[in-house]
């Protein structure tokens, strides 16, 4: 599924990219180990199904999904942690290089900060070391006092001062908020121009998370950086990012503004990850708008992956999978029940006794008759009207 | 080093009111900060003793080592003049024991070092590079690690003959290269725990060099785990030179393994002439007491919970009533309650049914 | 003393702590983790816990019922519950066989690891059962495996999951095992620290709402802790909210929502950005929350409060009626100068909460 287009042209765009993790370990993958090429591919974990998304310069753009849907395997995808199934990745508009030293273009280009600020810095080294990395890499300053001065001002661009207060701490000197800022400065320190923000606040006191969601929001005025910001709390996307992306079992169900999406969740799973949320302001009771748990990521179900959870579920649903349609201005969601069609596939569905409609779109009565050609139907004998029109009166016969 | 206090600033640049942050307690690195267990401080101390004995030793003995003082086919026990009596010999044990310590630490410690080196280069390396190179690596571990050592050292010793191994380099070559398989085994384990750390991933996604994320990032933090591992070799290489001296495949001059290979020559332990052979077996077995010891305080190091546990009397004195130790059994009781005015003790399961006691 | 009233006013008291303090470590270079808490909890009522780390939230709870571990001392204060016979049981006082019959029959406990304190190679009908012979050692096997069928209902879960390890269920119906096994006895009050905050937040819902089904059909107490106020306004009767080891703030739920009193609560309000109306901006409260092996003179939030005096950094507010059965710490509503608006909204009605 496609975002909507918006003007100027992407930093960074994923086009269709797929991951699928091989499962391991398994009885069968031993049998197949056995049979050689033969046995065709086997179990794989379908992490990320093509999803396609563009960021653009001066735009937060946030991923929300639960635990499963593959937003963290997205973020590693686009950070080229790891390698893609299949699809592209653009960078500027040009394929994203591979191999070794153009890797290094790369991480100057496109950045990342990750979830747990007590696990992303090294406990051995200190502020000091950490900043001076990126630097020395790229070689964008000197040792001595040009590498201080640039280590000071990436430190102020996060507001941590004076900065010789903090270059000698050692991580677990630090809270997690200053080490968060800590890993945001080194992740801007080469004036990247694009941020992938891991749940950065998930981890952090809820007191301080909008400091530093503030912090993230200024990035992007002040330096016109694109920014993923990948997050299960969708109260916080709504706060900080222009777009959202939702994401269910590896896929993109919906994508549009952020205010609107929120206000009017065109997608289902949308519509009960609202439902779910904690609202202090909510007056009445929730109703769960479908249960559940999502599905399996090794055997997802056919056509729609949501359908087994979902409260509006057709026949379609499981057939194929459901394209992007329009629901607002820049608004998508991949949803059949957004499809024009939408009353005539309703009427399509299989009734209680499994009967489907014929093609003039007559079912069955109950005793399993369909009209003929006239739409004309049995009566309680079993008789038909003639061509005349007529029937025997019941209990004679014709 | 200043301990500053940072201070956040706002959008606009000016100090955020009340951001002081100062974060936690300030000041050392953390590699300093060992613990002061009483099993660590032991460790070193009777380390620290050997290490002295070794190096003192010769210039204090009162004798040389082989040298014959009566005429008695028959062992002498302990007197004036013999500290620790003599050898069927006539020669001072005590002089012997003095002496045997230097090559004893030296051939371990260049073993445990030998050992330790093969098994960071082959460990970390198996571990972070994984695929092909993992595989092998770890076969050729796994190979060197069900090798039985023993035959394996008689027939090495055997083939290097007399001059061979009276070269204490080349026995603590030999004896590392049974050695270095266990360490690295468990190297490779932590290795492949710390690759999918955040802090590996951060250091790729800046865009670092494998080189330079093996040596700068994943080593410091295996240092506790190295440290353990050599000194859990030297151990290991400890006993495995007396064995060998024991049985006659190193040179036994003059060294403990070797007393005590003589020791059993002349059948000391059946006769009872237990200062010959008694004094070269504990001594080293207080040398091995000594590294155990002290790789106990680095597992506390590593392993924060064996520290709360262990320790106490730091905090205690300055406070009201006794402070009490608190042992590991009283884990599984119930939390202590420590009024003002004396000691509550924690009910533990013994005191069934009875109210609390105060103790005195 | 007021301080020893609930926030109800009304019910029958069931769980007290009065002025309870916590260290780890002693002597000198002990860490205050709790100090002078009060807390009362009635019979039936939903009494939630917030705080964010260092707050002392979970310290409180371990220690009034034992549980905490060395180096964690009690060095003050008072626990009694009053199982509902008339007699008090001090929790404090109380030896290890007292407590080992009240544990789980009177007061059970879910922690948010629960759902890794399940054995991995024990099936869940075994552990189900072992609780079960532990407490009554009448029951027949065959009743103890009945019961854990009906244990497992309640919470939603088939019968033929009694087979399974616990590594089979996904995290959610670990947690509502958990629940199944914290009431199983049938205990009067129920502590749960953070039970859902690893759960997605469907699941979290679902959870939630059976939870509160089986309050209204057995009539226990739940004292919830958790960072997230967001949901506790949802959930509780009353809120009391903690900083740096002190309460700082008990009131019905609806009213600390409408009209906080204390200015810790009040950004912390401000910290939850909402899900509809306007976007504007929101800054939470700067700074972080202290160490406390240093904290702040006097109040330990003044740092970071921008409605502090002089006398905030000097003495530390007790926890005094603010109006109602109010209770807040905070020199500002106690005479030291002006109350801010921000803080003297008036008290919304009380109005019962609509449950279906």
């Amino acid at each position: 599924m496609t975002t909507p287009v918006l003007d100027a042209p992407p930093v960074l765009e994923a086009r269709g990219l797929t991951k699928h993790f091989a499962v391991h370990g398994t009885v069968a993958a031993g049998r197949r180990l056995l049979r050689g090429r033969a046995a065709g591919p086997g179990p794989v974990v379908h992490a990320v199904d093509d999803v396609s998304l563009r960021l653009m310069p001066a735009h937060v753009t946030a991923v929300v999904g639960e635990s499963g849907s593959g937003k963290s395997t997205l973020a590693r995808l686009l950070a080229r942690l790891i390698m893609p199934t299949a699809g592209d990745l653009l960078l500027g508009g040009e394929p994203a290089p591979a191999g070794q030293r153009r890797r290094i273009g790369y991480a100057k280009t496109v950045q990342m900060v990750l979830q747990d600020p007590f696990a992303s810095l090294n406990p051995v080294h200190d502020v000091h070391y950490h900043l001076s990395r990126p630097f020395m890499v790229h070689g964008l300053a000197k040792p001595g006092a040009d590498l201080d001065d640039k280590i000071a001002a990436a430190l102020e661009r996060v507001a941590l001062a004076p900065a010789d207060a903090f270059w000698h701490k050692y991580p677990h000197e630090l809270s997690g908020g200053q080490r968060q800022r800590v890993a945001i400065a080194r992740a801007i320190a080469v004036q990247p121009r694009v941020l992938i923000a891991d749940e950065p606040v998930s981890m952090l006191d809820v007191s301080i998370r909008l400091g530093l969601l503030n912090l993230l929001g200024d990035l992007r005025d002040r330096e016109h950086l694109a920014i993923l910001y990948i997050t299960h709390d969708i109260a916080s996307a709504r706060y900080l990012a222009d777009q959202i992306v939702v994401m269910y079992a590896g896929q993109v169900v919906e994508s549009g503004p952020a205010v609107q999406v929120t206000d009017s969740p065109a997608h289902p799973y949308t519509q009960l990850l609202l439902s779910a949320a904690p609202d202090p302001e909510r007056t009445t009771p929730v109703t769960l708008l479908g249960r559940g748990a999502p599905p399996s990521a090794v055997a997802p179900p056919s056509g729609c992956r949501f359908r087994t959870r979902c409260p509006h579920a057709m026949a379609i649903c499981a057939e194929q999978v459901p394209p992007a349609f329009p629901a607002g201005p820049a608004h998508v969601s991949s949803c059949w029940l957004l499809d024009a069609d939408v009353p005539r596939r309703r009427s399509a569905d299989p009734d209680a006794d499994g009967h489907r409609p014929d093609a003039d779109g007559h079912r069955p009565d109950a005793d399993g008759h369909r009209p003929d050609a006239d739409g004309h139907r049995p009566d309680a004998d079993g008789h038909r009207p003639d061509a005349d029109g007529d029937r025997p009166d019941l209990g004679e016969e014709k | 080093m200043a301990v500053g206090i940072g201070i956040e600033l706002d959008s606009g640049g000016a100090p955020v009111p009340g951001a002081v942050s100062p974060g936690t307690v300030p000041g050392r690195r953390r590699s300093l900060r060992l613990p002061r267990s009483p099993k660590m401080l032991a460790g070193l101390g009777l380390l620290a003793f050997f290490v002295l004995l070794a190096i003192i030793g010769p210039f204090v003995a009162p004798y040389s080592p082989d040298q014959i003082f009566a005429n008695s086919p028959v062992p002498l026990p302990p007197s004036a003049a013999h500290w620790l009596g003599t050898t069927n010999l006539q020669q001072d044990v005590f002089s012997q024991l003095l002496v045997g310590g230097g090559d004893m630490l030296l051939v371990s410690f260049l073993a445990g070092v030998i050992a330790t080196v093969l098994s960071v280069v082959v460990g970390v390396t198996a571990g972070y590079l994984g695929g092909w190179t993992d595989e092998l690596l770890s076969m050729l571990a796994n190979i060197f690690l069900v090798m039985p050592a023993l035959p394996l050292l008689v027939i090495l010793f055997g083939f290097l003959g007399k001059t061979g191994s009276n070269d204490l380099f080349l026995v603590g070559l030999i004896i590392s290269v049974t050695g270095w398989a266990w360490g690295a085994r468990v190297l490779r384990a932590q290795t492949l725990s710390m690759r999918n750390r955040d802090y590996i991933d951060s250091a790729r996604i800046i865009g670092e060099r494998q080189s330079r994320i093996i040596f700068r990032e994943i080593l410091p933090n295996l240092t506790p785990i190295v440290a353990s591992s050599f000194l859990f070799t030297v151990l290991y290489a400890v006993g495995t030179y007396t064995a060998m001296a024991f049985l006659g495949l190193v040179n036994p001059d003059w060294n403990w393994g070797g007393m005590l290979f003589y020791a059993q020559g002349a059948n000391a332990e059946l006769t009872g002439y237990w200062w010959w052979f008694i004094p070269p077996g504990l001594a080293v077995a207080l040398l091995g007491t000594a590294l155990v010891l002290l790789n106990f305080g680095i597992d506390e190091f590593i392993n924060p919970r064996l520290r709360a546990a262990g320790l106490t009397r730091r905090s205690g004195g300055g406070g009201r009533g006794r402070v009490r130790r608190v042992g590991r059994s009283q884990q599984f009781a119930l939390t202590p309650v420590i009024r003002a005015g004396g000691l509550r003790a924690p009910a533990t399961a013994a005191s069934f049914g009875s109210e609390s006691e105060v103790l005195p | 003393m007021s301080a020893a009233v609930s926030a109800t006013g009304q019910g029958e008291r069931l769980l007290e702590i009065r002025g309870l303090c916590v260290d780890y470590g002693q002597g000198p270079a002990a860490v205050h983790a709790v100090t002078d808490a009060d807390l009362v909890l009635d019979r039936g009522e939903v009494l939630g816990l917030a705080g964010e780390s260092g707050s002392g939230k979970s310290t409180l709870v371990m220690a009034a019922t034992r549980l905490l571990r060395p180096p964690g001392v009690i060095t003050g204060g008072e626990v009694r519950l009053y199982p509902g016979d008339g007699s008090a049981v001090d929790l404090l006082e109380a030896g290890y066989a007292a407590l080992r019959v009240l544990r789980w029959s009177q007061v059970s406990l879910v922690l948010q690891s629960a759902m890794n304190a399940l054995n991995p190679v024990m099936t869940i009908r075994t552990q189900l059962t072992d609780a079960l012979a532990a407490h009554l050692p009448h029951m027949s096997g065959k009743q103890r495996r009945a019961r854990a069928v009906e244990l497992l209902a309640m919470v939603g879960i088939s019968g033929d999951r009694l087979a399974s390890h616990p590594h089979e269920l996904s995290g959610g119906m670990r947690q509502r095992v958990m629940i199944a096994m914290a009431l199983a006895l049938q205990p009067q009050v129920v502590i749960m620290d953070e039970p859902t905050t690893a759960l997605d937040v469907v699941t979290q819902r679902e959870i939630l709402e059976e939870l509160k089904d089986l309050r209204d059909r057995f009539g226990f107490s739940i004292l919830f802790i958790t960072h997230d106020l967001s949901l506790l306004i949802e959930i509780a009767d009353s809120i009391a909210v903690m900083y740096a080891g002190r309460l700082v703030e008990r009131a019905p739920a609806n009213a600390l929502f409408r009209a906080p009193r204390h200015p810790y609560t009040l950004g912390l309000l401000g910290s939850f950005p909402p899900l509809h109306g306007p976007r504007v901006a929101m800054t939470g409260i700067p700074g972080s929350p202290p160490d406390l092996r240093m904290l702040p003179s006097g109040c330990a939030f003044h740092p970071r409060c921008r409605f502090a005096v002089d006398r905030c950094s000097v003495d530390a507010p007790p926890l005094d009626a603010a109006g109602g059965s109010r209770l807040a710490a905070c020199w500002r509503l106690h005479g030291d100068g002006p109350v801010p608006p921000e803080l003297a909204v008036p008290e919304p009605d009380l109005v019962t909460r609509s449950t279906p």
